[in-house]
């Protein structure tokens, strides 16, 4: 046998082969990219597209529209710090989604999720005085738990007694939603207030904010260290998910339940701890709100990133990094849905009406996608 | 206040719930699920409001609802009956596309006029549409379980295949059933608006869900599900009264609760259609 190795060593090293193979690898990915994803490019341009028109349609420039978007998300750090800030909760609730539709779970309760773990976060934080080392894990831990805990009640009823989980989390936003508008109305209200929210967590339970530590960025900027843990999640999570055990188990499950059954994997086991798991991160998105913004829980604080987290995780092909590139987007959205509001006169609903109809575009191109494979 | 108090603003709260219940009980029977009802409840609310401000007549208004309650529900048939899109994303995008366009459309915040009153002995004055909902809640039942066109119906909802055998298509049902989902919800958005004579912002505050708590509790029949509704509706009748002392938080989970428990088969088992939400490969 002659050992190939050298030979191809060598191929590797030499210059002229790379410049030619380079140029031609880069366009054989870049193909595969946009054969693979362009529902969701295609989407996404669509939706930028029909905003023009209905800006045409109103006699302004769309033009306009474009610079203002582009002025108001990127023309600096400060600007760019508040698009990730509003990119933090949608990448949690993204993961969420898409961890669970990974195993073929619809999470729509990620809403009640984070409801209730900022809640418990809140909690932590308002009544130990603890340094902020133990404190800060301690919080994020309890409010994990917390929505997690919220997850497992439909991934339990499913697994048990094979009841949907979409009407069962969304049973569960509600009660979510009830239950913290009770205890912050009626036991944890901040005396003599008439905000329905609670007194303020400790400083030793506060995450900083980046502006402090990172020269470039003003101190006023509100982007936190919640961002640096969503970016953390969004690693861990591709690990998990390609890399450990569980993570095969939970594509196995998401695939073929019934093949997985075969292949010794308890399928209902794997649904509520994936169910959990789900819960959890959703939970985050709750944890960034109390200790990164607020410092305190605010009664109904949540603009629908449980709803937004299902657009992102579709997105993102339910693929952690696509998670972050399309929460990336919703971020910016949501940051100059406010701008456009008050420069152009534009009302916010275009965005969220925008939204709509890119999901509904988004599902039927992958269909075809699908089919023409 | 006694409980007898308590019969006008049951029926206030029951009616919308009702319809709506009953649109979603002919999509989820047809084998499409529908978490659009929100939305497409919604739209009906504000449909009314501007039909009935722009032409000035609250028939117009009536019509204009149902249109419009049609034409996202036929958004939601195409998505998912045409492309078999996923049923639940769909549904959620309908709903965030009925906030976004009620909220960049938002009609002049003004007083309309309400629907038409009917005075009848003993019972009181109401809209007509009161007076409407049994007869179609009987209409539906008569409709689904004891004709032909009831029997395709549930049986496009029950298997994918069996209307195939029988040569007939799958897709024309489901359409006829999203679409019956749209004119009932839109009509029942049309009875709140009517009800409170202006249209704001997610003014349905979350009733397309409590409908569609309604359908499984009353396991996917109109009769049952109706009558949940009157349950669910009595539970925020006592909500708004205050009657008792029980914190309106506790009243307002009820109907999740129990859909939740009847769901799961803790307390008589609700068994939903059983290809809801397939769609053949």
């Amino acid at each position: 046998m002659i050992n190939r190795s050298i030979p191809r060593f060598e191929i590797i090293l030499n210059i002229r082969t790379i410049s030619v193979k380079l140029p031609i690898y880069t366009f054989i990915q870049i193909r595969k990219l946009l054969n693979n994803c362009y529902p969701q490019l295609l989407a996404t341009c669509g939706f930028f597209l029909l905003c023009g028109l209905v800006l045409l349609l109103r006699r302004q420039n769309p033009l306009e529209f474009y610079t203002t978007i582009f002025v108001s998300g990127f023309s600096s750090f400060d600007e760019f710090g508040s698009v990730l800030f509003n990119t933090t909760p949608l990448i949690f609730t993204g993961l969420a989604v898409a961890i669970g539709y990974r195993c073929g779970l619809f999470n729509i309760g990620c809403e009640g999720q984070l409801n209730v773990a900022a809640f418990a976060a809140t909690l932590v934080g308002m009544y130990l005085d603890l340094p902020s080392i133990l404190l800060v894990p301690l919080c994020i831990g309890i409010a994990m738990i917390a929505g997690a805990a919220w997850g497992t009640v439909p991934g339990f009823l499913k697994a048990k007694f094979g009841a949907h989980e979409v009407i069962n989390t969304i049973m569960m936003n509600f009660i979510a939603v009830a239950l913290t508008n009770f205890l912050v109305t009626s036991v944890f209200q901040e005396p003599n207030q008439m905000i329905p929210h609670t007194s303020q967590i400790y400083e030793n339970a506060r995450l900083s904010r980046l502006g402090s530590y990172i020269p470039f960025i003003p101190e006023t900027n509100l982007l936190n260290d919640s961002f640096i843990i969503a970016c953390v999640c969004v690693i861990l999570c591709f690990i998990f998910l390609k890399y450990t055990r569980w993570g095969y188990e939970l594509r196995f499950v998401g695939n073929a339940p019934d093949v997985a059954a075969y292949g010794g994997i308890n399928p209902g086991i794997v649904i509520v701890w994936v169910m959990a798991l789900s819960g959890g991160i959703a939970g985050l998105a709750g944890v960034a709100d109390v200790m990164g913004y607020r410092y305190r829980f605010l009664d109904s604080f949540s603009s629908g990133w449980g709803f937004t987290g299902i657009a992102v995780a579709l997105l993102g092909r339910n693929h952690p990094f696509g998670v972050f590139a399309a929460a990336l987007l919703f971020g910016l959205l949501n940051k100059v849905a406010l701008d456009i509001e008050l420069l152009l006169n534009v009302p916010r609903g275009l965005f969220l009406a925008g939204q709509g109809l890119l999901i509904i575009g988004l599902v039927c191109l992958e269909k075809i996608q699908k089919k023409n494979k | 206040m006694t409980i007898i108090d308590l019969i006008p603003s049951t029926i206030r709260m029951t009616i919308p719930l009702g319809y709506v219940a009953l649109g979603g009980i002919y999509s989820e029977r047809s084998g499409v699920i529908n978490i659009a009802l929100e939305g497409l409840m919604l739209t009906g609310a504000y449909g009314y409001v501007v039909g009935t401000q722009t032409t000035g007549s609250v028939w117009m208004g009536l019509f204009f609802a149902i249109g419009l309650g049609i034409l996202f529900a036929l958004l939601h048939a195409v998505a998912t009956i045409t492309f078999h899109a996923e049923q639940i994303v769909t549904g959620v995008a309908v709903n965030i596309l009925a906030i976004g366009v009620t909220d960049y459309l938002t009609p002049a915040y003004e007083r309309v006029e309400g629907l038409p009153e009917w005075k009848l002995p003993v019972i009181g004055t109401y809209s007509f549409l009161v007076y409407l909902l049994p007869i179609i809640m009987i209409a539906s039942h008569i409709l689904l379980f004891k004709t032909p066109w009831g029997l395709r119906l549930r049986a496009a909802g029950e298997s994918t295949e069996a209307l195939k055998t029988l040569s007939l298509s799958r897709a024309n049902w489901q359409f006829f059933g999203v679409i019956m989902s749209g004119i009932l919800a839109s009509i029942g958005g049309c009875y709140l608006a009517s009800d409170v004579h202006y249209f704001s912002e997610g003014m349905t505050a979350g009733r397309g869900y409590v409908a569609l708590a309604a359908v499984i509790f009353g396991n996917w029949r109109p009769l049952y599900g109706v009558a949940a509704c009157l349950l669910f509706g009595f539970a925020s009748s006592l909500e708004l009264a205050d009657l008792w002392n029980i914190p309106d938080q506790v009243l307002k989970i009820i109907p999740h609760v129990l859909t939740m428990i009847v769901l799961a088969g803790l307390v008589g088992k609700s068994r939903p259609p059983a290809a809801l939400g397939k769609m053949e490969s």
